[in-house]
């Protein structure tokens, strides 16, 4: 899965946890979670929703390497890459 | 014997309700807790529940009627009763003239209806009501989004109210959430997303349970007396997007596993954002409990819901210097508040269910 | 504004009658017992002592002859208020009202006018037995030339007296005889009103009753007691019987699609005859079901009060009317 691809279905759950929102003019090293205003609850769906759609695994421990766009896309694409290499 | 199914008061400031859409049609089966009609209130488009079992019979108020509260909005022939004589056939004829011009107007086939009116007559209303009826239901998506002045309204309306009415008093503790965030880690740790618990679980969990113990400051104030409510229903306050919060209820939920508990949060939540909250979740609330979640304040001051008389405020989880034995570390901490109504309790109760709360949250594996 | 006092619709009726005295002198009053009697219902208890036998003059029992002299003193310019005591004995005057005091202004090319107005009390309720508790005011609603008023309400029995003797041609006033004792408040600035114009006394959206005179209060209890059942019922007082104000009538009917109409008269070519064929005319397309009536058994009214109060229209009655209207057993 390429990087843009990533990038987009990150995009696209973020929307949809938080309809309305704009994340495709985020900046990349901003704190997600203050630009978009996603609480707690909003964070989980969007969690689920990745781990859902990109068959990975994202465990508790991990969700600060999701604090920017910049790094999710980074974190996500080494999750896949693992998961791939795996089989 | 018939029953009617009126429009109920979703709070103490609801004079009126616009019915926006019926989900059954005359002639359905309904069971007591099936969502009926949809009603637009300054909360947003409430699901209303019916609470007898039965059979829809007539439909009084054809939708984008708005109706005071307590207006009969349809009649519901309750289960094992004996059936009415069956609806008399369209042969029977009667139409009166403003139905029957209304019909010619709007397309409506005449002998399809069942009359309402003198000697089953075909009356205006009934014309009315199939035109409304012929209406695609609207998708949920698609229902009136909210007015966020009225609900600015509500809102300012209910917070004056316990301003004036209510002497709050306020107080405030902080809790170690060490243990707790300990066994939050470590359950999630097994556990796909979907299936992981959020601290708010735990907290409205502990605030129920305890309450148990503290029967003055669950339950409603009203017409000078105040009356305990056996049952412990947890208003959560969810803030909307675009501004405003409602509280509906998580009934039982002292009773409720913490599982069941997060599930009944997430669906919550989800449909509070969806705006399909449904009317018996906004009608009996008997406490609310406000979780300010991890990005929010240190503390919350909350403001009581007329005609609740207690509300339980959690602050957002931070590391703090905590003292323990000897030592000061760093800790996981979360400041409890509690606005307390003075007309039924003091404040030396309300600092023992604060108390309450924070020994229950050292042992979240029992919650 | 100010707050007004409370008092009796005769005692309305009497101030009204001392108004005109006092502010035309060509205004006087006669009739059977008006003077040294007071008046058959007290309406002029007192007002010989206070204006003299010029205003206030007693006639023999001739309804014919004094109702005939009251139309002679309006044509040679006088403002006479001629009491009738009720309307069964001003069947003895018919002949005077109906070919002389309606017709003259037609039969002279306009020369001659009647400025006349007659006053007689109606309906039952008093165990008066059936020669003195008819209501034949329908009947007078029939006849062109003259207009026909019912005073309902206390600031109705005040102000349209003056409104009447205004009026060129001759006006016939009902004052139903169980609204003499009748209380209520006179603003402190009531004075004369209208006579063209019926007044919707409740407002409603479900049915429209129409009352006027003895059955207005009867209609507002009726709907009280609708009101307790969820239907929101609409009262129109007509207060002028002829003309009358159908486009009042007509407009509420539109919004409610239902009429009720409460008539102390017999049903048989009553006047609820006529405002069900005007609504039939003007407002069928609005209708939700057949126009309700209310009206007195045909019987001549029975002397026992249980027989009375039975052959009349009773709250009971025109409630269960309005229901049947919507379709409520």
């Amino acid at each position: 899965m390429s990087p843009d691809a990533i990038r987009a279905v990150l995009i696209e759950e973020i929307r949809r946890a938080v309809p309305g929102s704009t994340p495709e003019a985020l900046p990349d090293d901003r704190p997600i979670r203050d630009e978009v205003d996603i609480d707690s609850m909003d964070f989980l769906s969007l969690v689920t929703a990745l781990h859902q759609r990109l068959g990975i695994p994202i465990p508790e421990a991990d969700y600060g390497r999701l604090d920017t766009l910049g790094h999710a896309e980074a974190y996500l694409a080494a999750q896949v890459a693992a998961k791939t290499g795996e089989r | 014997m018939s029953g009617e199914f009126r429009m109920p008061s979703l709070g103490a400031d609801m004079a009126a309700g616009k019915l926006v859409e019926w989900l059954k049609r005359p002639g359905d089966a309904v069971r007591r807790g099936d969502v009926v009609a949809v009603v637009e209130t300054q909360k947003g488009a409430i699901e209303v529940e019916i609470f007898t079992s039965g059979t829809l019979e007539r439909l009084l108020v054809a939708p984008g009627t708005t109706v005071p509260v307590g207006t009969p909005l349809a009649l519901v022939r309750e289960e094992g009763a004996p059936a009415e004589p069956a609806p008399r056939p369209p042969a029977a004829g009667k139409v009166s003239p403003a139905a029957r011009r209304l019909a010619t107007r709007a397309g409506i086939d005449l002998s399809a209806l069942a009359g309402s009116g003198p000697g089953g007559a075909v009356v205006a209303a009934d014309v009315e009501m199939a035109v409304a009826l012929r209406e695609k239901p609207a998708p949920a998506a698609a229902r009136p989004g909210l007015d966020f002045d009225a609900m600015r309204q509500a809102i300012a309306a209910a917070m004056a109210r316990s301003k004036r009415e209510i002497p709050h008093y306020y107080l405030a503790s902080d809790i170690d959430f060490g243990p707790a965030r300990a066994w939050l880690s470590a359950v999630n740790r097994d556990r796909p997303p979907e299936r992981r618990l959020l601290a708010s679980a735990l907290l409205v969990k502990a605030g129920a349970l305890a309450l148990r113990k503290f029967p003055d400051m669950n339950g409603f104030f009203s017409e000078g007396a105040f009356r305990p409510s056996a049952a412990i229903h947890a208003g959560f306050a969810v803030a909307i997007r675009g501004g405003g919060l409602i509280a509906p209820a998580i009934h039982d939920a002292d009773g409720m596993g913490i599982d069941a508990l997060m599930d009944a949060l997430r669906d919550l939540v989800a449909r509070v954002r969806a705006g399909t909250v449904r009317s018996s979740e906004l009608a009996d609330p008997t406490v609310t409990v406000t979780s300010l979640g991890e990005r929010g304040a240190d503390s919350a001051f909350p403001i009581i819901y007329p005609p609740q008389v207690a509300i339980v405020g959690f602050g957002r989880e931070s590391l703090r210097p905590w003292v323990s034995g000897n030592v000061v570390a760093p800790c996981p901490v979360v400041t409890a508040t509690l606005g307390a109504d003075h007309r039924v309790s003091d404040g030396h109760r309300g600092g023992l269910l604060l108390a309450e709360i924070a020994q229950l949250l050292q042992h979240p594996e029992t919650l | 504004m100010s707050a007004g006092t409370e008092i009796t619709y005769r005692e309305a009726v009497r101030q009204a009658i001392c108004d005109a005295i006092a502010r035309d002198g060509r205004v006087f009053l006669m009739g059977e017992d008006v003077g040294r009697y007071g008046g058959c219902y007290a309406v002029s208890k007192g007002l010989l002592d206070e204006y003299g036998p010029e205003r206030i003059r007693d006639t023999p029992l001739s309804e014919s002859a004094f109702v005939g002299a009251g139309i002679g003193a309006a044509i040679a310019g006088m403002r006479p208020i001629v009491e009738v005591m009720t309307v069964n004995f001003s069947l003895l005057a018919l002949d005077q009202i109906v070919n002389n005091a309606a017709t003259l202004r037609h039969m002279s090319g306009g020369q001659v006018g009647v400025p006349l107005v007659i006053r007689m009390a109606t309906g039952a309720g008093r165990q008066l037995a059936a020669q003195h508790s008819h209501s034949f005011e329908g009947w007078y609603a029939g006849v062109p030339g003259i207009k026909v008023l019912a005073p309902a309400t206390i600031e109705d029995a005040r102000g349209m007296l003056w409104t009447a003797l205004e009026d060129p041609d001759p006006v016939i006033l009902f004052e139903h005889v169980m609204l003499y004792n009748a209380s209520g408040i006179l603003p402190a600035d009531a004075g004369p009103v209208p006579i063209d114009k019926a007044a919707v006394r409740r407002e409603g959206g479900d049915v429209t009753i129409v009352a006027y005179g003895g059955t207005l209060a009867k209609a507002l209890a009726a709907a009280e007691d609708l009101a307790g059942d969820g239907v929101s019922a609409e009262v129109i007082d007509l207060r002028t019987l002829r003309p009358l104000d159908d486009s009042t009538i007509l407009a509420s009917v539109a919004k409610t699609r239902r009429a009720v109409i409460a008539d102390e008269g017999w049903r048989t070519g009553s006047l609820a005859a006529e405002i069900s064929a005007r609504i039939m005319e003007g407002a069928f397309w609005n209708l939700d079901a057949p126009v309700a009536r209310v009206c007195s058994a045909e019987v001549p009214i029975p002397y026992p009060r249980h027989l009375e109060e039975a052959a009349l229209p009773q709250p009971a009655a025109i409630a269960a009317a309005a229901r049947a209207a919507l379709g409520r057993p």
